[in-house]
């Protein structure tokens, strides 16, 4: 592995604690990722050193924070090989869903059209789509999973066979089964059948842990969270081509993003700042920035191979627990590490409450993704997420922590 | 206070053997399904009415120990008694789940157990859940309907 796990755990203030004698271990990047020390001192700096608004000062503290804002999006864009003219800040990955729903779906489809969607969706990149669906008429279609917990990519065919799809939403990693879909084979089947469909990926869970090329991967629309990978909460980002971002119309409206206003009506900035209405999160923007830059000197690829490694540890030790069953692929190559598992016997809730007691931190429940449970006939589940700075240590106590709670509800 | 503190040995006796834990009753008055979204608890509960008082009650589902232990000693508590007072003794559980001394102590049986319950906010909805469905039912009963859903949002 090309980074030093224990030296960089140290850079995470969080991670220092203890919880209640227990050393905290944190399984659950999954839902958000620890912040390290160069994040928040980047954030730092701006409010204390920069602090003004953006775009429109023309003070030396103004073109500061300009820089930061923007700085901040071209890393980003280089980190995501992407046209940073096509990368507009948004609230989290669900705003970014929501601005594809508002800005594109819902001026686009009707009565007679559909969208494809697959089982796994987070509520994330299943309600703004579904609620649109509703609401103008057309047709949601949904790509069932194999018994490894993939999308079916043969029942995909057939969904898109009468070509009556113009809109894909999908989920690039799953965050309850793990699940690596190839988005760009499926992003394909749907093209196949439609030329002119467009395709939007929701990379909350991918871009955290794997490279990602907006270009190779060839889609319209990517939403990301900038919380999961490093970056402080309040910020993420939708990736676009810029010539379909040119051609829609704004979502939300307001200061910044216009170009003229008159008594009656307005004309809109250039892209991405059409989409960016009122003042921005410039703390954010410069955390995340550093955050790349932090991923960066990782290098995204030892990033993924650390996780295979950690996927591998997670499946052996924890599926390796008698009574344990767990969910998802079950090869590390084709997965994340974010590891659903049930304990027969004992409520999730109860396993993390059991583990959480001995400072091993994972998430239960439904992890929003509602309909993936049903289509699994589960309610809820435990999951335990990998991230850079855990290691095979963070293992045994995890195990320790089953097995307690095994003992402890044995019925 | 510990795991250990909350899980005193009387709710997992609730939970490894629950009481009146069964899918089905005969004669019922009103059923209702309660759920919890945010745990993915899901409660049916049945019950039945003779003389304005609670002839018994039966729960089942799915949740963690702590649901489950509550609402197995809620029935033990409640089953005999007038809907009123019935309603009234869940007001006490419920006001004791808020941190309050329970005026009903003797009345809660094994549901004092779960005053411990209160330190874990994210927990107290789970103790609640069997409690809550059990007002639902009567208060359904009581408006002469026979079966009614619920689900909890935060
Ligand atoms: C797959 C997936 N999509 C979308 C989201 C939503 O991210 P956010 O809450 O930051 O908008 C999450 C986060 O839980 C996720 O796991």
């Amino acid at each position: 592995m090309a980074f030093d796990v224990p030296a960089l755990r140290k850079e995470f203030p969080t991670l220092q604690r203890e919880i209640d004698g227990h050393r905290l271990v944190y399984l659950d990047s999954g839902a958000s990722s620890q912040t390290p020390r160069v994040v928040l001192d980047a954030m730092d700096r701006y409010y204390s050193w920069s602090r003004s608004n953006v775009h429109r000062g023309v003070y030396q503290l103004a073109e500061e924070a300009t820089d930061l804002y923007e700085g901040a999006r071209a890393k980003l864009a280089t980190f995501l090989d992407a046209d940073p003219r096509g990368v507009v800040f948004t609230k989290n990955a669900t705003e970014g869903c929501n601005l594809v729903a508002y800005s594109w779906v819902r001026r686009q489809l009707g009565p007679g059209d559909a969208l494809l969607t697959t089982v796994m969706e987070h509520h994330a990149n299943h309600v703004p789509f579904t609620t649109a669906a509703n609401e103008l008429g057309f047709e949601v279609r949904h790509v069932p999973l194999t018994d490894d917990g993939q999308l079916d990519l043969d029942a995909a065919r057939e969904l898109v066979a009468d070509g009556k799809v113009r809109f894909l939403a999908a989920v690039h990693v799953s965050n309850v089964l793990g699940t690596i879909n190839d988005v760009a084979e499926l992003a394909g089947v749907v093209r196949e059948a439609n030329p002119d469909a467009k395709v939007h990926i929701d990379g909350a869970q991918a871009v955290p842990h794997l490279p990602v090329s907006f270009r190779e991967l060839d889609v319209d629309f990517y939403a990301i969270t900038g919380h999961k990978m490093l970056g402080p909460t309040g910020i993420g980002a939708l990736i676009a081509r810029p010539e379909l971002l040119e051609s829609m119309e704004p979502f939300l409206t307001g200061g910044d993003m216009i170009r003229d206003v008159t008594l009656e009506g307005a004309t809109w900035n250039d892209i991405p700042h059409k989409f960016e209405a009122g003042t921005p999160m410039i703390a954010e923007a410069a955390g995340l920035g550093a955050a790349v830059d932090l991923l960066t000197d990782l290098g995204m690829d030892a990033v993924r191979e650390h996780e295979v490694d950690m996927a591998a540890g997670l499946l052996d030790a924890v599926g390796g627990i008698d009574g344990v069953t767990i969910h998802g692929p079950s090869d590390p190559a084709l997965r994340g590490a974010a590891v659903s598992f049930a304990v027969d016997g004992v409520h999730p809730h109860d396993v993390g409450a059991m583990l959480g007691s001995k400072g091993v931190c994972v998430r239960v429940g439904h992890h929003c993704t509602k309909p993936l449970m049903r289509c699994l006939g589960l309610t809820a589940t435990a999951r335990a997420s990998a991230y850079v700075y855990n290691d095979r240590d963070d293992l045994e106590p995890l195990v320790d922590g089953i097995e307690a709670a095994k003992t402890f509800f044995a019925r | 206070m510990s795991l250990e503190d909350m899980y005193q040995e009387i709710i997992l006796d609730h939970y490894r053997k629950p009481l009146n834990r069964a899918p089905s009753l005969e004669d019922e008055a009103v059923a209702v399904h309660h759920s919890n979204p945010l745990c993915g608890d899901e409660m049916d509960l049945r019950l039945r009415v003779v003389d304005d008082a609670v002839d018994a009650v039966v729960f089942d589902g799915e949740g963690c120990s702590i649901s489950q232990a509550a609402a197995s000693a809620m029935t033990d508590a409640v089953i005999g008694r007038d809907l009123k007072d019935a309603l009234d003794l869940t007001e006490d559980f419920r006001r004791m789940m808020h941190g309050d001394e329970p005026a009903r102590a003797d009345d809660l049986k094994d549901g004092v157990a779960f005053q411990g319950v209160a330190k874990f906010p994210v927990r107290v909805k789970c103790a609640l859940l069997g409690w809550m469905a059990l007002k639902d039912a009567i208060e359904t009963y009581e408006r002469g309907a026979s079966a009614h859903t619920v689900t909890h949002e935060e």
